[in-house]
């Protein structure tokens, strides 16, 4: 044993007690920081622990056709909700809670990780529209996993079978890549927003305003108490100008075929029907979509997530002979023109067939009236040498070839109408007078959507008058919500009536027996038009091509077609890819029309809205211009009209 | 040798003292385990204290001097027990720390070695005549410390193994460390906490261990891990204001473990800055009073013994209140006397027992 004077150094004791001091004044401060200086600044972070904003979503609004029947409706539906501010370890759980919702482990870590910037409290959606078992299995884990939530959400209802899956469009999850574009910079991710179509054109008033929940929670999420509640705000509905019975009848016009149909009232720019085909399923897409789905969608050969009336950008061939015939016959020259057609003819140089060769036939002589029911090329390519390509773009762009027709859909495509200056531009090449023998028929260089298509005759056969294409009305639009174009409602092209005439009456006979589309006539019905058959790759290349090559390339047939023939209630343009010749497609635009005359015959009539000024729909056989032969006649009228005689005018068969 | 045994000599102040704390850290427990499934905690640790205070009058008996004669014995079977985990230890929570004993009880080796290794560093530098810790004698004294320290370090409990740190280092510096033994000291705790900080892929700490330090420098790194508890505990103490709150972060289960690592923060929550003062001013008393048994110890080995509790109080009241405050990394070291936990209790109890022990042979001749 050691004595007193062996102690521990007195001095080191004291030397300990003061670090000891030092220890509890760092400690000190520690408790000061935090509960004084900055206990505001923690209380408001206890708070916001406390307290779980839970989104009460908003339904988007309804989709209804311009008689009010319903398109896009929503049903209730199931998401999984990941909590974040529960203490449990998400990565770990994240293999059980795949396994539960079906779902890739890795998909669920990797959303993790993309939501962790956002605030805690905000939940992640897991997985929409679950299962009946799968809802079961939250419920069964409440207490293993309580980081799992549902929530229960309105879900777009589409019609079955893609049936108007183009104009409609679809709704999905807000992308990365949106969230950086400046006008998606409002939206948060886990936003559903329309994609495509209408549902994306009018994202903005479809969407509503997603309210909140203010809920006390512990850190279980399980809640404890409720501070408050923002409402939801539901979507507007929205009204199409399309009609759910044409819609029908153009739907099953091209049932089996790819192409599209457009149907339009050129009177106003009323879009009544619009089909592509093939089509898709937008309810695949109303929840996430996977990758193999989404790939097989895209890289599909006939492109079934294109709105073709839109979208596809073809050589509009013979069709293009109607924009042919009034530039001709506005400029002076198709009036007068008169040509032999041997089965061709050779213009600057080359040897450029008609189509009847293929027959062994010839058309003989032929005027502008015979060029346009017979569809002959050399007359075609005899006016187009005359008129040189200038003015032939001049009155194809008058009529909206080459540019957006300024549809409320998104994603319109331009088309191309050649001309010198765009070929300067473009390939910084000088134009090819050759060239122009091709435009002339509607090959070469030029390419026209659908919707285009439509809107040139219709305009042509409203004697000029270009209006711009739309799914909705403005009137039925909210206030606030307008369809952004810059392209003009209404524009008149002055057409000479006489040239009208011409070209109308041309057109009607393109279905009678003389035509081209003769098989597509209907009785009683005064339709007109034209059939286009375009080629999909030059005559030189198919020469060279086997024969199992060349029916890879079969020719895309065309028909634009109106009724009545001159101010017209419609105008039907069907696109019939692969359909060789355009008296198929003009059965397809042939079985709208019908479809459409026969609802108007079989509807009480409009007329009482224009303040007793009745419409009146009506055929009729009159001398010619020239006095000579009677022709048949179309036309329709505005009369004034006492409101009591209306019912009488009803009756009357084949008016309206 | 006669002895003169009393418990008048008993520090019955002290023992008030640790009472409070023990009576506060109850009433936290009761708080924070209303309404959850630890709910009647408070009722186990008053059996924990009890049993503490009885088992700290039975050590106080024990002359620690026999002890200390016999105490290479004690520090050989820790070394044992140590193994005996680490071979047969029940696995839990991806650690080997207990031992199953009859009667359904966990058993932590490595709590009481704690208590053999104060003893044992206060024979070894008790026996130590000289003014100077020579270089030999300071390597051995750190062996002596560091192979139990490994042994718990592979188990792996790192908290446990940092608490035996300050009892080497409180040896050293009362034994006649030199300035450059002290360098070295600081330069191998700059150096292991450097490796930890810098390296992340240093292979002695389990990821956890990498994880609750390296979610201590940037918590948001790890929002649902160590960082989450670090910050919940931030806000749970800043929440408490000066006079405290309602303690939402306690009751609604935001902080972790309010009950046993957590509890100064559950405390600090409820009772503001005066209440948690108030605590660490409790605290500094205790260590106070017995830095000043130490001085007033019959014999070098004493002063050791005594000294050798300060240091673990100490180290534990540092590391566990620095974690609640955001100072610290979560090592899992609760706070002595208010943590619920039989061990952590019994352990507290046994090392004042052993310095009421030194204080009542103060005037043996």
């Amino acid at each position: 044993m050691f004595g007193r004077d062996e102690k521990v150094s007195a001095i080191r004791l004291t030397v300990a007690q003061y670090i000891i001091l030092a220890i509890f004044l760092i400690l000190a401060y520690g408790l000061w920081r935090l509960q004084v200086m900055q206990s505001d600044l923690y209380s408001s972070l206890a708070e916001k622990n406390r307290i779980r904003n839970v989104p009460i979503l908003a339904p988007r609004g309804k989709i209804f056709d311009r008689e009010g029947r319903i398109i896009v409706d929503n049903y209730p539906s199931f998401s999984a909700l990941l909590l974040r501010d529960s203490s449990h370890d998400l990565n770990a759980d994240a293999d059980l809670i795949a396994e539960g919702l079906h779902l890739d482990p890795n998909e669920v870590r990797a959303r993790i990780r993309r939501f962790a910037s956002m605030p805690q409290y905000q939940p992640i959606f897991l997985k929409e529209d679950i299962t009946p078992d799968e809802l079961a299995f939250i419920d069964a884990h409440r207490n293993e996993l309580p980081e799992l939530d549902t929530i229960m959400a309105h879900r777009r209802l589409y019609p079955r079978n893609g049936f108007m899956a183009h104009v409609i469009g679809y709704v999905g999850e807000v992308t990365e890549d949106m969230l950086n574009q400046p006008q998606f910079e409002l939206y948060s991710p886990g936003d559903v927003v329309g994609i495509s179509g209408v549902e994306r054109q009018y994202n903005t008033m479809l969407m509503g305003k997603n309210g909140a929940r203010q809920e006390v929670v512990n850190s279980h999420g399980r809640t404890v108490g409720l501070l408050g509640e923002t409402d939801a705000v539901p979507g507007k509905q929205l009204k199409l100008t399309l009609d759910i019975d044409l819609q029908i009848a153009a739907e099953e016009a091209l049932d089996g075929k790819n192409g599209a149909v457009v149907a339009m009232d050129p009177r106003t720019g009323e879009i009544l029907a619009m089909v592509s085909r093939p089509a898709f399923d937008p309810q695949s897409f109303s929840v996430r979509v996977s990758r193999d789905q989404w790939n097989k969608l895209v890289s599909d050969e006939n492109h079934p997530l294109l709105n073709k009336a839109i979208q596809a950008q073809l050589a509009p061939g013979s069709t293009f002979k109607i924009i042919m015939a009034t530039a001709g016959l506005q400029e002076g020259i198709a009036q007068d023109l008169h040509v032999n057609c041997t089965g061709g003819g050779t213009f600057y140089g080359r040897y450029f067939k008609c189509w009847i060769a293929a027959r062994h036939q010839t058309h003989g002589a032929v005027d502008i009236v015979k060029g346009i029911y017979q569809s002959c090329d050399v007359f075609f390519y005899t006016l187009g040498e005359k008129l040189g390509i200038d003015r032939i773009a001049k009155w194809a762009t008058a009529l909206g070839m080459g540019q957006k027709t300024g549809i409320d859909l998104p994603q319109e495509v331009n088309g191309v109408m050649p001309s010198e200056e765009w070929k300067i531009k473009k390939f910084k090449q000088k134009w090819f007078a050759g060239e122009t023998i091709s435009v002339s028929i509607g090959q070469g260089a030029i390419a026209a959507t659908p919707i285009q298509m439509a809107r040139a005759f219709g305009a042509i056969a409203s004697g000029g008058r270009l209006v711009r294409p739309h799914v909705t009305n403005p009137t039925d639009l909210p206030p606030g919500v307008i369809q952004a174009s810059n392209v003009p409602d209404e524009v008149t092209i002055p057409i000479d009536p006489r040239n009208w005439e011409i070209i109308t009456d041309a057109m009607a006979q393109v279905v009678s027996p003389v035509g081209t589309a003769a098989a597509s006539a209907i009785k009683g019905i005064d339709m007109a038009g034209k059939t286009g058959s375009a080629q999909t790759v030059s005559n030189m290349l198919k020469s060279k091509m086997s024969a199992s090559e060349k029916s890879k390339y079969k020719d895309n047939g065309w028909f634009v077609g109106v009724e009545p023939r001159r101010n017209p209630e419609i105008v039907v343009c069907a696109l019939f890819e692969e359909g060789e010749h355009g008296s198929e497609a003009a059965h397809v635009a042939a079985k709208v029309i019908q479809a459409y005359v026969e609802k108007q015959r079989r509807l009480p009539t409009k007329m009482a809205k224009n303040n007793g000024k009745a419409e009146i729909g009506a055929v009729w056989t009159a001398p010619d211009t020239d006095g000579e032969e009677q022709r048949l006649q179309a036309g329709h009228f505005f009369v004034d009209m006492p409101k009591e005689s209306i019912a009488a005018l009803v009756a009357a068969p084949g008016i309206r | 040798m006669s002895r003169y045994v009393s418990f008048r000599d008993f520090d019955w102040l002290l023992l008030v003292f640790v009472l409070l704390i023990c009576a506060l850290g109850i009433t936290e427990i009761r708080s924070a385990t209303m309404h959850t499934k630890f709910a009647g905690a408070h009722i186990k640790q008053m059996y924990w204290v009890a049993a503490g205070v009885g088992m700290m009058f039975v050590m106080s008996l024990v002359n620690y001097q026999v002890l200390l004669d016999r105490i290479h014995w004690f520090y050989i079977a820790s070394l044992v027990s140590l193994m005996a985990v680490l071979i047969f230890g029940q696995k839990y929570l991806g650690a080997r720390r207990w031992i199953k004993m009859p009667g359904a009880n966990h058993f932590q080796p490595s709590e009481w070695v704690k208590l053999i290794l104060i003893l044992s560093v206060a024979k070894y530098f008790a026996d130590l005549r000289h003014q100077e810790l020579s270089w030999p004698d300071f390597v051995k004294a750190g062996a002596m410390v560091g192979v139990p320290m490994l042994m718990v370090l592979a188990q792996p409990d790192l908290g446990t193994a940092l608490t035996y740190v300050p009892i080497a280092v409180m040896g050293v510096f009362l034994g006649g460390m030199q300035w450059k033994q002290g360098l070295l000291i600081v330069l191998l705790a700059t150096l292991g906490i450097g490796a930890v900080f810098f390296i992340p892929r240093v292979h002695v700490l389990k990821s956890y261990q990498k994880q609750r330090l390296t979610s201590f420098i940037d918590p948001t790194l790890d929002p649902q891990g160590s960082g989450y508890q670090v910050e919940q505990s931030k806000i749970a103490v800043g929440s408490g204001g000066l006079w405290g709150g309602k303690g939402s972060q306690t009751h609604g289960a935001f902080l972790p473990v309010p009950q046993t690592d957590f509890i100064f923060a559950a405390f600090s929550e409820e009772h503001g800055f005066v209440g948690a003062l108030g605590v660490l001013l409790l605290y500094f008393i205790v260590l106070m009073r017995l830095t000043q048994n130490a001085q007033t110890a019959p014999d070098r080995a004493g002063t050791f013994v005594v000294m050798g509790v300060v240091a673990v109080l100490s180290f534990h009241i540092l590391v566990n209140v620095g974690m609640v405050v955001g100072f610290m990394p979560v090592t899992g070291i609760p706070l002595p006397l208010m943590s619920y936990g039989g061990s952590s209790v019994l352990f507290m109890f046994l090392a004042l027992g052993m310095v009421m022990n030194v204080r009542m042979r103060r005037f043996v001749n």
